[in-house]
């Protein structure tokens, strides 16, 4: 469709509803809107966003297949229960603003969610639309309705109302997506807030990891900008456990309540030979050089070096696995290969990553897992050797069981291989925090209000839940402020 | 929060030695400890300096450094009052300090910037320490006059012979080791190399010997992986689980692979530095 046509459609629909209302039958027949990107071709050489973004007669159609649910399927599906179907049909009545402030009722990073939450297993799964087409991707495209209207506000400086100053101090550790929100929430309730962080630079996850063509830095920046505007302290290079103790900074430096969004941690490996030899990496350790330490520009201003690969090997499913395949190729990798031990079908990478990632050429091989990493006298990376694998019963993560097959072992020649396959959480806080409270895998345990078993300290995200998603961490960052303003409400309650 | 230089004194040709403003690690850091620094947020890599020395009350630490690739060769050409945008620290486990008995302490170049620390702990804690320093020659020698203070026996080496005994520090330790009574721990801090050979002698005597290990790191606190050594067979990071650890278990071999696995990229901005640096006049 040209935006010439799809000017003429939504003139038309518009014209339709002065009189009587759209039926299901005429929402159907709105054609689903594609997200404009770069080029796939082009694109592998920059590292510029690759989505572009609706148009406003996209947006206004898109949002025009929207049923209006009574029920409202997609709320359900959403966890921080954003009100899509008011902030959808503000989008098809073109009233941008009020479809933002809808949202932001609710969810604090429209700009970041609309671009990484996994839609298909959220609000779109649960779309009428969609189930009526047995496909998600059919359904209306919430995600990249929140992005356009959050997108249109990125000029703007509102910067939320702080309540008159408590006197209380709240210190956030960690300045991921849970870290922003409870920073936020608990700076709007009137508490002194202060933000540690352990990198140069305040973003957490969506700074190292996400890469540039996927989130722009410039989106996460302005999310920190209102923060500082706020008055939210942020602390960079400050690690929690190192630096300074949560006792010490709740007895000696005053905080009268914490915050744990630390994020996950540890790369997991796959504890097969040669994982240590010269051009293996964590998928971790390749995004960090890549995005927060700008290896692409090495030598062109950077000092961050990273491998400069021909043939990559990544290994995993998921949204880093994507990620790190992508990042390979636009870092000028000629081949890039993904192998992953089951289908398709359980990859837990969003299904738009997916379809880039095979648009730009990554070659996917499922089925298959690395059984072992060869190298040269050098220790450098020269193959893999894989197995393949069928898949057989359901699992605990009810997903069907990857099985290896006997003798089916084969060499892919490689330079670099990348392993994706998620995290284990970081020690520090255990060891350096007695009477935390932790489960068998060193998550922290936490009640229904985020609350831990220590008073005053809280915790929300990867920490707690293992591998998450930046909106989960979001809605726990939420909750958790809830608690700790109802809890700092109650410790400053004069006694009557 | 930048990290003002106070003073920055050159040890020798290629060793540089900076007192920093860093108080909160200055306050936390135990021996053992390291930071790691980058000297602007935008471009400038992340690399881990042991803490040479630390004074809580002044909010100062110290460190060392020897001048190998482009970041530390910046940071040789940085003047007092200049700014470090970015000290993070303490990193690492603190040494483990007790009163064993008779400690070698075996420091090899720039290896005795952190050695330092953890010498003069086990010194204080009651140990009886004899100390071996080995420089390629007598110019590159550093602290000496520091472990003489503190040291019941100093033994100084040199590969040239220009200074103390022409050897490799590995023919002292022997004979150290062959002493009776034995020594009851080794601490060995240097060059990969070294350390590797230095654990080969004291395993000859069944000596338990710690090694303090300096690898590429990005992060530091575990997130990215990339200094994972090989211990025993299983990959340990040297960031969280290090940096000290037990020397008769470390793969050293792969260990210098992976130290080495950025050589001529570093190499290539090094000299794009030096050139940068004529150009500017920094060389005059």
């Amino acid at each position: 469709m040209t935006e010439k046509e799809r000017q003429q459609l939504l003139q038309q629909l518009l014209e339709k509803q002065k009189t009587d209302k759209l039926t299901p039958a005429n929402r159907y027949k709105i054609p689903p809107q594609d997200m404009p990107a770069q080029d796939p071709i082009k694109r592998t050489s920059n590292v510029n966003e690759v989505a572009t973004g609706y148009t406003e007669s996209q947006a206004r159609l898109e949002a025009m297949r929207c049923l209006q649910c009574k029920k409202a399927p997609c709320i359900k599906g959403c966890p921080v229960q954003i009100k899509i179907q008011d902030f959808v049909a503000a989008i098809a009545d073109g009233h941008f603003t009020r479809a933002l402030s809808i949202i932001k009722e609710n969810s604090l990073l429209p700009a970041v969610c609309g671009r990484v939450c996994p839609q298909e297993v959220q609000c779109q799964q649960t779309c009428t639309v969609g189930l009526k087409y047995k496909d998600p991707t059919k359904a209306v495209s919430i995600g990249r309705l929140e992005r356009f209207v959050a997108d249109l506000d990125q000029n703007q400086d509102a910067v939320p109302a702080v309540a008159p100053e408590t006197g209380t101090k709240v210190a956030v550790i960690g300045s991921g997506p849970g870290g922003i929100v409870t920073a936020a929430d608990t700076r709007r309730a009137g508490h002194d807030v202060t933000i540690f962080e352990a990198f140069h630079k305040p973003g957490g996850v969506m700074v190292y990891g996400i890469p540039e063509f996927r989130l722009p830095k410039a989106i996460v920046q302005k999310e920190i900008d209102v923060l500082t505007k706020m008055g939210v302290k942020i602390v960079p290079n400050f690690i929690v456990g190192r630096t300074r103790t949560i006792e010490q900074l709740m007895t000696e430096d005053g905080f009268d309540a914490v915050y744990i969004g630390v994020g996950a941690g540890l790369p997991r490996f796959m504890g097969i030979e040669g994982e240590s030899l010269v051009g293996v990496y964590s998928a971790n350790e390749y995004l960090t050089r890549t995005n927060l330490m700008k290896a692409y520009d090495f030598g062109k201003g950077a000092d961050t070096p990273i491998a400069l690969s021909k043939r990559v090997a990544v290994i995993g499913g998921g949204n880093v696995t994507m990620d790190s395949a992508r990042t390979a190729l636009r870092l000028g990798a000629e081949k890039v290969y993904l192998l992953y031990r089951r289908t398709e079908k359980e990859m837990p990478a969003r299904i738009e990553e997916v379809h880039h990632a095979k648009e730009e050429g990554v070659e996917f091989h499922i089925l298959q897992s690395p059984k072992r990493i060869i190298g040269d006298q050098n220790s450098h990376v020269t193959a893999i050797e894989c197995l393949k694998y069928r898949l057989g019963e359901l699992d605990e993560s009810g997903r069907r069981r990857p099985i290896p097959i006997e003798g089916s072992e084969f060499h892919i020649d490689v330079d670099t291989v990348i392993i994706a396959i998620g995290n284990i959480a970081n020690p520090l806080i255990r060891q350096t925090t007695p009477g935390l409270q932790f489960n068998k895998w060193g998550n922290i345990i936490v009640d229904e209000n985020c609350k831990t078993s220590l008073q005053g300290v809280y915790a929300g995200g990867d920490i707690v839940l293992g591998a998450a998603t930046v909106i989960l961490a979001m809605g726990q960052g939420r909750i958790a402020a809830a608690a700790i303003n109802q809890h700092l409400e109650k410790k400053s309650a004069p006694v009557s | 929060m930048s990290h003002k230089i106070l003073s920055k004194r050159r040890l020798s040709e290629d060793v540089f030695t900076a007192e920093i403003e860093a108080p909160l690690v200055a306050q936390a850091r135990k021996p053992g400890q390291f930071v790691i620094i980058s000297i602007n947020s935008e471009y400038s890599e992340r690399i881990p300096l042991t803490i040479a020395d630390a004074d809580p009350e002044r909010g100062t630490i110290r460190l060392i450094w020897q001048r190998v690739g482009k970041t530390t060769a910046e940071l040789a050409d940085m003047q007092q009052g200049d700014e470090i945008a970015n000290v993070t620290g303490p990193l690492g486990k603190p040494t483990h300090i007790e009163n064993f008995g008779t400690i070698v302490c075996v420091g090899g170049g720039i290896g005795n910037a952190p050695l330092l620390p953890i010498t003069k702990a086990l010194k204080k804690a009651g140990n009886k320490i004899i100390s071996i320093l080995g420089a390629r020659n007598k110019e590159l020698l550093v602290l000496e006059d520091d472990f003489a203070a503190i040291c019941d026996e100093l033994i100084i080496t040199t590969d040239d012979g220009s200074y103390g005994r022409k050897a490799l520090v590995t023919e002292p330790l022997k004979e150290v080791c062959q002493r009776d009574p034995k020594s009851d721990q080794v601490v060995v801090i240097g060059p990969a190399i070294m350390m590797k050979f230095c654990c080969e002698v004291t395993k000859q005597f069944n000596i338990p010997t710690q090694v303090s290990l300096n690898t590429i790191m990005v992060d530091a606190t575990g997130m990215c992986g990339g200094c994972r050594v090989e211990i025993d067979g299983k990959a340990k990071f040297v960031c969280v689980d290090g940096p000290e650890f037990d020397g008769h278990k470390v793969d050293f071999d792969l260990m210098i692979k992976r130290l080495n696995a950025y050589k001529d990229q570093e190499q290539q901005v090094y000299e794009q530095y030096k050139k940068h640096r004529c150009k500017i006049g920094l060389d005059k």
